[in-house]
């Protein structure tokens, strides 16, 4: 049974053999509906999850490379004594610049990447709660993210650290619109963020196909569902935090003036409260992904899935009681700063439960290395070490030494690059031929892969050392004559990071070969298998890459590892497992697709998002230049939203389907 | 099977709030409840009660806060999941918000 | 129909946990768990509206912003001059009567819910307009009791107690403003029958946005204005 009914030869005016446009119907609030099936307008405008989810990475991918050339450029003011690339003022921004854009415009994008592309996936749905919602979230993120970026043409990059401590931030110690763009930025991305967790937690609670409870659903997705959670509770408090520093500084407001008594430790309790479940919404997607790829690659389920799932949800819940490690030095007193030592120390627990769950995993199963798989382990060697100084940090005396010196330095890139961001490179790896039909190098993989881990340990490694002997963070330059001697000697530590930045940075210009050996015009990587890995999830029942409705039919889900056990079945006897594979995975997805629902109806795409995402920057100018704009960008918002709220959520049938005889069919719209 | 996304309500749900929940009477009566408290609450703030102020006076503000939640928001007669959403926000709020101002001896004295 | 999400997740995570049993491939048999029931229609995981959802998981996340408001409040309330603080500015009467006219307003919403579940289009389209216009007088007040504070002295900038105050009390204002702004769309939208799904469920949601703008206001009513320095 077909599932598209379309005309048997194409009308005579079509393009590039697509279906024609069809006129559309008008009167949906004041502007038709986009129809294009083809070309920019399908993207720009499109609701598709997929299409949405391909979009936030590629555009976190760009900010990945700006994040890292601003990183290299540090590491060249600091590869020799008295470095002359950068004046202290310009060495300011450059490393607030690095740690907002790696953190705000590059690692939580690419989650929302994965997030948003896997999660309708994996739990057999056709798409979020609320497309357009989701198409708003991606160009508000956007256009928050150039926004911010304009602050280089506009005066300078905003320059106080990427956590912007008071009074330091404010006017007279901040006097360029640096730290204005920063924090308007923030807050247009923070709505980006707060609207993607409210349609991804509906999502996941009411769109699971039938039979898939929360304990059956991939861990990927529990992850995911746990870090929208904490985006939901955490970015309102940065969103306080934010507008009390922009009063501060647009309007004159008190909050953070000490002369007339405001307590600067207000501040970093606020940025601190969002901060730390920030760093758990960094890494837990990437421990989601490892948690995919590390069964498949040893031909075993996860070990202890309900205890993966618990300590996820357990590290979300008490990551919230452990702010204020960050202020040990700040003047808490000794019965604050030991509550929250005890309470960080508490948090290492359901860490150490992943990682036990992970090994144990690996452990007596049948290997393969495979790129994803290497950077899956990587993850785990390389994220215990940034775990193991972290401990150290915990312990409040030893981290009064350790706290704004290289070692903090140390642990935090340890973790995010050694854990967020290997794990991220796994999922490229695993899932790339699942979103682009075609799989990337495994040579060039493992070449990318092994400099990245050299690159990562040359630089990041050195760093423990340089920052115990007493190199202080954002210091722009050092000298020879405080530099000490032999082993220590921190000149020499300092070029070794330089190296290894190069090399890191050497290794990642790999993979975006890899990318382009494998997808340039002349390529001749063939497509991939719809199942290359013998996957075990839901998101694998689709075709590479998947519809633009996902599932021929919605999935009946009965188990766990869904895909897997129609491919295997246990012959086993009582609570031994034995399993005899029955079906391929082309057979499980043909078989779907010989069963496909006969009608599938998808959200329609719309303008409204992206022109209320516009309207954000402009007010955003607005606060800073000229009080006009904040007018126009408001009416453009209002206009907007009355737009979206006038546009029924499904356009009607005439707007898209390409006219049959007959009766109504179905509503797919052609590929890209 | 039509697959549709953006749905209008399930009708189960919606179904049983109509049959659930205060009487417009009802409504009114609480109404005149949560007025009085605030009488209370006004006339406390003037007449001296001693050490009881505070907690008399806290302890109304949170019976007029859940009164509207369970009765006026549906909370006690809807599915229990829209509580539990809206109190974990509620707790989180609570506690990360008192341990702070504990930190700059806000409770003390 | 009413499930237990979280009571279902235990129970299948205790059930996964005892299938355990120390072997190496260990995976959850159980079949055809089904928490959804089909209407003919769409399929939900809880057969719960999505947008009711949506509307809750919003204000647990306004919970967090107010009550980082509300503590910068706290934190600052006695840092003022002299003559510029709480108890020589509050005019409690006034207030008291402005938040009674807010008080009133819920009140006028929860019966425009209840009017639009009876498909009394007429009566929600009233009681929304009475509540909106409510509203209005609430937020008349507050901008007449800010001017009289300006007049007295105290400005947005003029110590971290104004500042706070201010952020404080025109943050729920704003809130107050998008939600007339809600109320009096929802009278043009039910009027032109431009609501997109169910039409009870959208006064439902206006509602419940109203009505934590309006607890909100509780809070802040006790703890900015009745309690003295």
């Amino acid at each position: 049974m077909a599932i598209i009914e379309r005309p048997a030869e194409a009308p005579a005016t079509t393009n590039r053999g697509s279906a024609p446009t069809p006129k559309a119907s008008t009167n949906y609030g004041y502007l038709r509906r986009p129809v294009e099936t083809t070309g920019w307008r399908s993207w720009a405008f499109t609701v598709d999850h997929k299409k949405i989810g391909i979009m936030y990475g590629a555009v976190a991918m760009f900010f990945f490379i700006l994040g890292g050339l601003e990183a290299a450029l540090i590491r060249l003011q600091l590869a020799g004594p008295d470095g002359t690339i950068l004046s202290a003022d310009k060495y300011n921004q450059m490393f607030t610049m690095h740690a907002t854009t790696m953190v705000f415009l590059f690692v939580m994008p690419m989650a929302a990447a994965f997030a948003n592309y896997f999660i309708p996936l994996q739990i057999g749905a056709r798409d979020v709660a609320f497309p357009r919602l989701n198409a708003l979230s991606l160009w508000v993120f956007v256009f928050g993210g150039v926004f911010l970026n304009t602050s280089w043409f506009l005066g300078g990059g905003a320059d106080g650290g990427w956590f912007m401590y008071a009074p330091n931030s404010s006017v007279p110690f901040s006097p360029t619109n640096g730290v204005d763009f920063w924090g308007l930025g923030l807050q247009i991305t923070g709505i980006a963020s707060l609207v993607g967790a409210i349609n991804l937690i509906v999502t996941v609670l009411n769109m699971r196909a039938p039979g898939m409870s929360m304990m059956k659903m991939p861990i990927f997705t529990w992850m995911a569902f746990v870090v929208q959670m904490l985006l939901l509770f955490a970015i309102p408090v940065i969103t306080v935090a934010l507008f009390l520093l922009m009063f501060q500084r647009s309007f004159g407001a008190q909050f953070f003036s000490v002369e007339a008594g405001a307590d600067p430790l207000l501040w970093q309790h606020l940025f601190w409260i969002f901060g730390h479940p920030e760093v758990y919404i960094l890494v837990l997607p990437s421990f989601g992904i490892i948690s995919e790829v590390l069964p498949v690659f040893s031909k075993k389920p996860l070990f202890g899935y309900p205890f993966v799932v618990f300590s996820g949800a357990a590290i979300g819940f008490v990551g919230w009681g452990v702010w204020a490690h960050h202020m040990f030095a700040s003047g808490l007193g000794p019965v604050s700063v030991a509550v929250f030592s005890v309470a960080t120390m508490a948090i290492a627990v359901p860490t150490g439960v992943k990682i036990i769950n992970w090994t144990l995993t690996l452990w007596g199963g049948k290997l393969t290395f495979t790129t994803a798989m290497l950077f899956a382990v990587g993850l785990i060697v390389q994220f215990t070490i940034g775990g193991l100084s972290g401990v150290t940090h915990a312990v409040a005396p030893s981290d009064t030494q350790q706290t704004d010196t290289y070692y903090i330095v140390a642990h935090f890139h340890y973790v995010i690059f050694g854990g967020a961001v290997l794990g991220l490179f796994s999922g490229f790896y695993y899932w790339w031929p699942k979103v682009f039909g075609k799989l990337l190098s495994e040579p060039l993989g493992k070449w990318n892969f092994w400099l990245m881990i050299a690159g990562m340990n040359l630089t990041f490694g050195p760093m423990h050392i340089i920052g115990l002997q007493g190199q202080p963070r954002r210091m722009y330059r050092w000298t020879e004559f405080r530099a000490g001697e032999g082993f220590f000697n921190l000149g020499f530590w300092n070029l070794v990071a330089t190296i290894g930045t190069f090399i890191l940075g050497v290794g990642i210009l790999l993979f975006l070969i890899n990318v382009w050996i494998t997808h340039r015009p002349n390529s001749k990587t063939p497509p991939a298998p719809a199942d290359p890995w013998d996957a075990r999830s839901l998101e694998w029942i689709t075709s590479s890459p998947p519809k633009e409705y996902n599932f021929a039919r919605t999935p009946q889900v009965s188990q766990l590892d869904e895909f897997f056990h129609r491919k295997y079945e246990d012959v086993g006897e009582g609570d031994k497992h034995e399993y005899v594979q029955k079906m391929t995975g082309e057979e499980v997805i043909q078989f779907e697709e010989d069963n496909a629902d006969p009608n599938i109806h998808l959200p329609a795409p719309s303008y409204w998002p992206m022109v209320l995402a516009f309207a954000l920057p402009v007010m955003a100018y607005g606060v800073i230049y000229n009080t006009l704009l904040i007018v126009a960008g408001g009416a453009i918002a209002t206009m907007a939203m009355f737009g979206w709220a006038l546009e029924p959520a499904d356009a009607e049938s005439s707007d898209f389907d390409p006219p049959v005889e007959g009766d109504e069919t179905s509503k797919e719209l052609a590929n890209v | 099977m039509t697959d549709t996304l953006e749905t209008p309500t399930a009708h189960d749900d919606h179904g049983a709030d109509v049959h659930h929940g205060p009487s417009d009477k009802q409504f009114v009566t609480i109404f005149f409840i949560l007025a009085a408290i605030t009488a209370v609450e006004v006339a406390v703030s003037y007449i001296d009660i001693g050490a009881l102020f505070l907690p008399v006076l806290l302890g109304l503000m949170i019976v007029k806060f859940f009164t509207v939640v369970l009765y006026f928001m549906h909370i006690k007669f809807d599915n229990k999941l829209f509580g539990r959403l809206f109190y974990i926000g509620l707790g989180l709020a609570v506690f990360v918000y008192v341990a702070a101002l504990s930190t700059f001896q806000f409770f003390a004295g | 129909m009413s499930d237990s999400l979280i009571s279902e997740t235990v129970k299948d995570a205790v059930q996964i946990a005892k299938d355990h049993n120390g072997d190496v491939h260990e995976h959850d048999v159980h079949a055809g768990d089904n928490h959804s029931d089909d209407h003919g229609g769409h399929h939900t995981s809880l057969g719960l509206s999505n947008t009711k959802l949506a509307m809750w998981l919003f204000l647990g996340s306004e919970c967090l912003l107010f009550g980082g408001l509300i503590s910068t409040y706290m934190l600052y309330r006695n840092r003022h001059s002299e003559n510029l603080g709480p108890d020589q500015l509050w005019d409690i009467p006034f207030t008291s009567a402005t938040s009674f006219v807010l008080l009133t307003s819920s009140l006028t919403m929860v019966l425009a819910v209840s009017a639009a579940n009876r498909k009394d289009l007429r009566n929600t389209k009233i009681y929304l307009g009475v509540t909106a216009l409510l509203g209005a007088l609430f937020l008349a007040g507050q901008i007449y009791e800010f001017t009289v504070f300006y007049r007295e002295g105290l400005g947005f900038t003029t110590s971290l107690f104004s500042s706070s105050f201010f952020t404080l009390t025109g943050f729920h204002g704003v809130h107050v403003s998008i939600g007339i702004i809600m109320l009096v769309a929802m009278i043009g939208m039910l009027s032109k029958e431009k609501v997109s799904g169910d039409e009870a469920e959208a006064v439902e949601m206006v509602g419940l946005y109203w009505h934590f703008v309006d607890i909100v206001w509780i809070i802040i009513f006790t703890l900015v204005y009745l309690i003295p320095a």
